[in-house]
């Protein structure tokens, strides 16, 4: 049962992952997986391959050269999933997605909400956990459709305006250069116009954020449980934040 | 195909995984199904004790997947449950002593002679989750009415729908039934709410639970512990059985308030 082996590949809906033993050294992950493909030319070629590293700090140089190599034997690597921010910025920067949710269909929720003009931004719209520092000029230009339940520990950044259909759970939180949308509960943590846009507002289904951002002003929900829920919208008035009940004709 | 790999996890520790698996793994046992019960928590094992099969261990896990012995060998075979094997973990190794695919392995040869393969996860989020969960066909998250709990347990069912193994069924544990009865409790309501998941058992609170675990005899054996009747029910349910989920409190209107909200959210009273 010990093969000693560095490498673990399963397919997947969208290819191939393969995980990287994050304890062992690169060099011989790199040998094992082009000995792999090499005995196993039939299987791989053409394969969208995604790579799983852990935690692992992937040099950019590394992960360019296995670019490089994949593709000399026809093999897409497409996709680096990591728990190291480093890496993660590293893998962008080579072009490569950073999660495994199909970057076309993505594409096309985005395009949806969007305007036309900034699908071709659309992928960078798209990412989650650390997006690179947020765009003033981007910001209300574009939106990010997540359409699930964010739950404890998901983050969503996003330049423009992000929709969620769910709900956004304790834990989670929501970073937007624009608007936040959440049609479901939101109990998470969310900033609305994070690069400073104090006209950003918050709205939800429910709004009883673990703690509410609009630009520079910090609210909190009121410790007192209050039920019945209802939509609300969360603004900057007179310097502060007011939360009132949905009534956008009128406004 | 053959035997379902259930693992059991809950993120946070002290919840009442291992004490879950034992007496799941037990009542599967007595309801005639061939079970096997893996302990991943590789240098805190606790399943062995709890089960009461401590001193009868030879070989572990990690002997298994270095090749020290062979897989029969490190499966003990429980005397009062005839169709219940444990496999323990290492005690004086740790987590990355054994991968995800060395856990795949492992239950695959285990498959075609059973009917469930229980496997004990460790808390957190690394390694050993990942190897206990790697397996899986279905997975138990184990959770308390209190919030850091349900938090936990919301982060793991994350990952677990990232892992396309999700979302997974709820147990929710250790429920205080005086305190449940003067609202002084997480309700079963606020945790299903926040989790959406399918649940799957409620088991209160019982010190018969914690006797039993220090004699090595799991609740789901006495059959007058309100708990190990709770993991009865858990068992019949993962046997396809539908069973309604039992009055907590004696009083009907908390049971009827329960049937009501869970029929509501999900089909039938699961």
């Amino acid at each position: 049962m010990s093969t000693g082996s560095v490498l673990e590949i399963k397919g997947i809906k969208n290819g191939l992952l393969v995980h990287l033993d994050p304890a062992r050294e690169w060099k011989s992950f790199v040998e094992q997986l082009m000995a792999r493909i090499e005995q196993q030319q039939s299987f791989f070629k053409g394969a969208r391959v995604a790579l799983e590293v852990g935690e692992r700090t992937v040099r950019r140089q590394d992960l360019g050269a296995l670019q490089k190599r994949l593709k000399e034997h026809g093999i897409d690597l497409w996709a680096v999933l990591s728990d190291s921010v480093t890496t993660v910025a590293t893998a962008r920067k080579l072009g490569l997605q950073t999660s495994l949710d199909d970057p076309e269909k993505r594409g096309k929720e985005v395009q949806a909400e969007a305007a036309p003009e900034v699908s071709p931004h659309a992928a960078d719209l798209l990412r989650e956990d650390d997006t690179p520092p947020i765009d003033p000029e981007e910001a209300g230009s574009g939106g990010v459709l997540v359409k699930r339940t964010l739950r404890s520990g998901r983050r969503v950044r996003s330049d423009g305006h992000v929709v969620v259909l769910g709900d956004v759970n304790p834990g989670a939180e929501i970073v937007a250069g624009g608007d936040v949308i959440v049609w479901g509960r939101l109990r998470g943590v969310v900033h609305a116009g994070a690069s400073g846009d104090s006209s950003a507002f918050v709205c939800a289904l429910d709004m009883t954020p673990m703690q509410l951002r609009i630009a520079g002003h910090i609210a909190t929900s009121p410790a007192e449980k209050r039920r019945e829920a209802k939509p609300e919208v969360a603004r900057i008035r007179d310097d502060r934040i007011v939360v009132e009940v949905w009534n956008w004709g009128t406004q | 195909m053959g035997a379902r790999v259930i693992t059991v996890t809950s993120g946070k520790g002290g919840v009442g995984k291992t004490t879950a698996t034992a007496n799941i793994s037990v009542a599967l046992a007595q309801l005639g199904k061939k079970v096997v019960a893996i302990d991943a928590d590789i240098g805190l094992r606790n399943l062995d004790v709890i089960l009461g099969l401590e001193n009868r261990i030879v070989y572990d896990l990690v002997d298994v997947v270095e090749g020290r012995c062979k897989l029969r060998q490190a499966m003990i075979k429980h005397k009062a449950y005839p169709d219940l094997y444990l496999i323990p973990a290492a005690q004086t190794r740790d987590k990355t002593a054994v991968s995800p695919s060395d856990m795949v392995d492992i239950t695959q040869q285990l498959r075609d002679e059973f009917d469930f393969i229980l496997i004990d996860s460790p808390a957190g989020i690394e390694r050993g989750f990942r190897n206990a969960v790697a397996p899986a066909d279905d997975v138990l998250i184990v959770t308390n009415p209190e919030v850091s709990s349900v938090r936990d347990a919301d982060r793991i069912i994350g990952l677990l729908e990232a892992e396309e193994k999700g979302p997974g069924k709820l147990v929710i544990n250790r429920v205080k039934i005086g305190m449940v009865r003067r609202g002084e409790m997480l309700s079963m309501e606020d945790v299903v709410d926040i989790l959406a998941i399918k649940l799957i058992g409620v088991v209160p609170d019982d010190e018969s639970v914690l006797l039993s675990s220090n004699r090595g005899e799991p609740a789901a054996g006495d059959l007058n512990s309100k708990a190990g009747q709770a993991f009865r029910n858990i068992a019949r349910r993962l046997s396809g059985e539908e069973v309604p989920f039992m009055s907590l409190d004696g009083s009907e209107s908390f049971f009827q308030r329960f049937v009501r909200f869970f029929s509501g959210s999900v089909s039938g009273p699961g």
